[in-house]
């Protein structure tokens, strides 16, 4: 549309700025909105465009996560402690996006530093589900999925250490890519656990998911664990066909925690692969379930370490009156991160100790590499693995925060690709008691392209991707 | 009870890379505080650590250069402490896979004879920044220039028993640094210093006995006291019955004594694990075996090219290449100077060493190039000038910065060497003195100097000797 002028950089983004104005109030999606920059660059945009000469991206508006540093736009990771931090440098992905003319709309609200499966760990306050103001629309990217399940951004970047884009989008009803550890650069993306930790793409279909991975993907000599591949075209391989293809689908997934209605929906949507020639096999990944307790023991002890430099000295929260240099730390630390950050940070404080190293941190590196050779093994023989998003579809808002364990429950069937490193996908397929329900496929390393391919060709056949939430003014 | 000393050094050696062991921030010094951090440096949000190779190179230079294993693969950990010059709130150092492992060196112990000195492990790690406490009242500063600068942490084995083999082994592990260009072994600004863990264990015994850390020793001086002081202090407690408590100790240079700074329970547990920030560093043979192809020539091969190349001897040769600058120095002359070597060894020795004390300069700033130095010993080769007068002619050229043969012909300092001139000198001298010429006569030959003084001075010392002694004896005999 932009590129036949049917409609102006300019008037999209008037038309969602005024959405955001209309239903952030009670979605609160937005924890910083990028207004006056944003409409500049539209109208350099629409010069652009009318010049015939445009970016791949240009004109587009997308919504960042507020985990991505964005030079002069202020980013808080959800928290108090970076409650007025203005970065002075854009992380790559964010230049990425921009050097191909996109415009960066605003920054989201999510989970205090990642960390949290519901988005009520922000300091900002919770996010609230389109389709039910009164659940939560999962996390830490929240905030993303919201905005483009609601309509106020066409599309959002979001971060996934064990499930953080594909379990907000399951509960919104979008799809939500995480691409392979090492696609995107972490650059600039603020460090929950590093070597989990993946920038991805919250979207309403496969097809807008491809032309920004396309941008957004790629090496960065900045980021040494980012992976020197080609970044392929995956918009281009969207309709091949997918007749032959073999999808294992483990046993462990459908556990006595699935409920029943959410169990039948999934083998429902199976049933859209087999027309159009998918084959299923039913296979086992033995150390799935230990891949929860495993993530609780590398994430928090990675955590512990990335967040020891927000100490209040050189940025961040800083407290006036302090008695000496413990006091300082303490109550610098102890002000400016909320509960579950600061419960995260004892835990992985505690599994690096000496005498619980072996105990714990070495372990779970054990396991993670049982986890990730299930997965190897799964693979010679299938092409993807699928099952569902999650146990549940949305829960609501305050019913699970004061449990963390049954919060930290919820991401069960999406740590283990994290703790492989694998790409995995959640599209929409279906709903459950009128809430939104999604698929997971998971695929080998880079093996991006299979995922988009795979939903992209669903999407086609099926519409619960273009569901919208009620009470919101059609887009 | 009869002890013997155990003494285990860590030395710390900056290593001379442009940038930064993570970042590309330059590793100057004495740069305005904070001008030299980049936001890597500072510890920001989001930012990530990227490799220096030339620091990895350094240490394969280093590792083998004292015959040790070079891990193909080694790990980045995390050690992870709070401090307010720790921007991170963790070191990135190398924990239990170091690039560098299982070497050696040999050094000379107190009877002179060789001993050989293990060397654990050599590690790559950054440094912190700096905490300025006097230049502020009640506030500390933080200078973080140096935060990331990259660091080579050498472990030895603690296998030497005296203050003095201690500094034995730091002079070699400084003679090496310099040797391959990784550190400018500056110590008075921290580019090569060292923790010494020293402990006591009755003689004949292997069990080491508790050891105690002295922290941060800048200078050969302060470590060989500071060991000193230390042995003597556990022997004391020993020799009571007391224990030595495991802890970590300053040295005070102006009271000359080591005191607490933490126990072993105040340690903190620094929680290391590999950083996932970094991938493995793995180092391919080929690029070792490149390496050590490139390996400039080391202390014991230029000793041994200046005895049998140069042919000076084996002590001065020694001395020379002792001092990496100083050898350097010594090959330009040479390889200018037409003459015996020996003579340029000896006055670099004596003559060039005692001119750089006195002024207080290294080599390095020395204002008489090894291209003017040559052409003074040439200048007493060839008879121009004796070698007196070139202490001489040396002086003037330090002071005046003035070419050699300008200072001889502006000075009129050119040996005589007419042997009707010397004989008319020698004439007059013997007329002036007839009365030591009666004693020389009747067998005290010592007065044979005295006339040869009276020539030297007559000539203002420009006669040449040999030819003084010569005539003088031909001229009493007659």
């Amino acid at each position: 549309m932009l590129r036949s002028r049917d409609i102006s950089s300019h008037e999209i983004l008037d038309m969602y700025m005024q959405r955001i104005s209309d239903h952030d109030t009670s979605l609160n999606c937005y924890i910083t909105l990028n207004k006056d920059a944003a409409l500049k660059k539209s109208i350099q945009a629409d010069r652009l465009i009318e010049s015939g000469d445009p970016l791949p991206l240009t004109g587009i508006p997308y919504a960042g996560k507020d985990i991505f540093c964005t030079q002069g736009v202020k980013t808080t990771c959800g928290s108090k402690m970076l409650e007025n931090f203005i970065p002075p440098y854009d992380a790559t992905v964010i230049s990425n996006l921009n050097n191909q003319g996109a415009i960066l709309m605003g920054k989201t609200n999510m989970d205090e530093f990642a960390m949290g499966s519901s988005n009520e760990t922000s300091y900002f306050g919770p996010v609230h589900n389109p389709w039910d103001l009164a659940r939560s629309p999962g996390g830490s990217s929240g905030g993303s999925a919201v905005a483009v399940a609601a309509g106020l951004a066409p599309i959002a970047l979001g971060t996934d250490t064990g499930g953080s884009i594909r379990q907000p989008a399951a509960f919104t009803g979008i799809t939500g890519l995480k691409p392979s550890y090492g696609r995107c650069s972490r650059y600039g993306m603020i460090a929950f656990a590093s070597s989990l930790d993946q920038a991805g793409i919250l979207a309403l279909t496969a097809e807008d998911t491809a032309i920004l991975l396309e941008s957004l993907a790629g090496f960065d000599p900045l980021d040494s664990t980012s992976v020197e591949t080609t970044v392929p075209k995956y918009s281009q391989s969207l309709n091949a066909s997918i007749e032959g293809k073999v999808v294992g689908i483990p046993k462990e997934f459908f556990d006595e925690g699935l409920d029943a209605e959410s169990e039948q929906l999934f083998f429902e949507a199976i049933k859209v692969y087999e027309s159009l020639g998918v084959q299923f096999k039913d296979i086992s990944l033995p150390h799935l379930s230990l891949s929860v307790p495993t993530y609780y023991v590398v994430a928090p002890a990675e955590c512990s370490s990335n967040l020891a430099r927000y100490d209040g000295i050189r940025y961040g929260y800083r407290h006036d009156e302090t008695d000496d240099l413990d006091d300082f730390y303490l109550t610098n630390r102890q002000i400016g991160f909320g509960a579950e950050v600061k419960r995260r940070i004892i835990t992985g404080t505690y599994v690096l100790s000496t005498g619980y190293y072996d105990a714990y941190y070495l372990k779970a590196q054990k396991v993670r590499q049982l986890i990730s050779k299930d997965f190897k093994q799964a693979f010679q023989d299938i092409d993807a693995v699928m099952g569902p998003t999650t146990q549940t579809p949305a829960f609501k808002i305050g019913e699970k925060i004061d449990d963390p364990v049954t919060m930290y429950m919820n991401d069960i069937y999406t740590i283990s690709a994290n703790l492989a490193g694998l790409p995995a996908i959640s599209h929409p397929c279906g709903f459950v008691q009128n809430l939104p329900f999604g698929l997971q496929i998971i695929a080998p390393h880079f093996a991006e392209a299979e995922l988009l391919n795979l939903t992209h060709l669903f999407q086609q056949e099926t519409d619960w991707h273009q569901k919208q939430p009620p009470d919101l003014n059609k887009v | 009870m009869e002890w013997e000393v155990v003494i285990g050094l860590e030395i710390h050696a900056q290593l001379a890379c442009k940038s930064k062991i993570f970042s590309g921030s330059s590793t100057n010094f004495g740069i305005e505080q904070n001008t030299q951090a980049s936001l890597i440096d500072l510890g920001y949000p989001g930012v990530l650590p990227v490799l220096n190779r030339e620091a990895v190179v350094m240490a394969i230079k280093f590792g083998l250069a004292v015959n040790a294993q070079i891990a193909e693969r080694s790990i980045f950990a995390r050690k992870n402490y709070f401090y307010p010059d720790l921007p991170k709130g963790y070191q990135i150092s190398q924990y239990e896979l170091p690039i560098v492992f299982n070497g050696s060196l040999e050094i000379q112990d107190q009877n002179g004879s060789q001993k050989r000195i293990g060397i654990t492990r050599a590690h790559l790690e950054e440094d912190a920044g700096k905490s300025i406490h006097d230049k502020f009242k009640q506030e500390t500063a933080i200078d973080l220039n140096r935060a990331g600068t990259p660091l080579l942490e050498i472990v030895s084995e603690p296998e030497m028993s005296s203050p003095k083999e201690a500094i034995a082994y730091m002079q070699k592990i400084h003679q090496i640094v310099k040797y391959l260009k990784i550190c400018d072994g500056n110590m008075q600004e921290g580019s090569f210093r060292c923790d010494a863990n020293v402990s006591l264990r009755l003689k004949g015994t292997k069990k080491l006995g508790t050891r105690t850390e002295i922290k941060n020793l800048n200078s050969f001086k302060f470590v060989e006291k500071a060991i000193a002081y230390e042995v003597v202090r556990q022997k004391e407690l020993l020799d009571e019955g007391k224990e030595i408590i495991q802890e970590t100790r300053l040295y005070d240079s102006d009271l000359n004594e080591t005191r607490t700074m933490r126990t072993k329970e105040e340690e903190n547990d620094y929680r290391y694990f590999p950083d996932p920030d970094l991938l493995p560093l793995e180092i391919d043979p080929s690029m070792i075996e490149q390496i050590r192809s490139q390996l400039p020539e080391l202390f014991e091969a230029k000793v041994l090219r200046y005895v049998n190349d140069y042919g000076i001897k084996e002590n001065d040769a020694i001395e020379i290449a002792n001092t990496i600058e100083l050898a350097c120095y010594f090959e330009e002359v040479a390889s200018v100077f037409n003459g015996n070597n020996q003579l340029v060894a000896s006055w670099l020795l004596t003559e060039l060493l005692s001119v750089l004390n006195k002024e207080g300069v290294s080599i390095d700033e020395f204002s008489v190039s090894p291209k003017s130095f040559a052409k003074l010993l040439q200048r007493i080769t060839d008879g121009t000038i004796s070698g007196k007068i070139a202490k001489d002619v040396f002086a003037s050229m330090v002071h005046e910065k003035k070419e050699v043969d300008f200072i001889i012909q502006s000075k009129g300092l050119e040996q005589i060497s007419d042997m009707s001139e010397i004989e008319a000198i020698i004439v007059e001298v013997l007329q002036a003195f007839p009365n030591q010429l009666q004693e020389y006569l009747e067998g005290k030959e010592k007065i044979l100097s005295f006339f040869v003084g009276q020539v030297m001075q007559r000539t203002k010392g420009r006669a040449n000797p040999t030819l003084v002694n010569e005539i003088l004896k031909e001229k009493i005999k007659k």
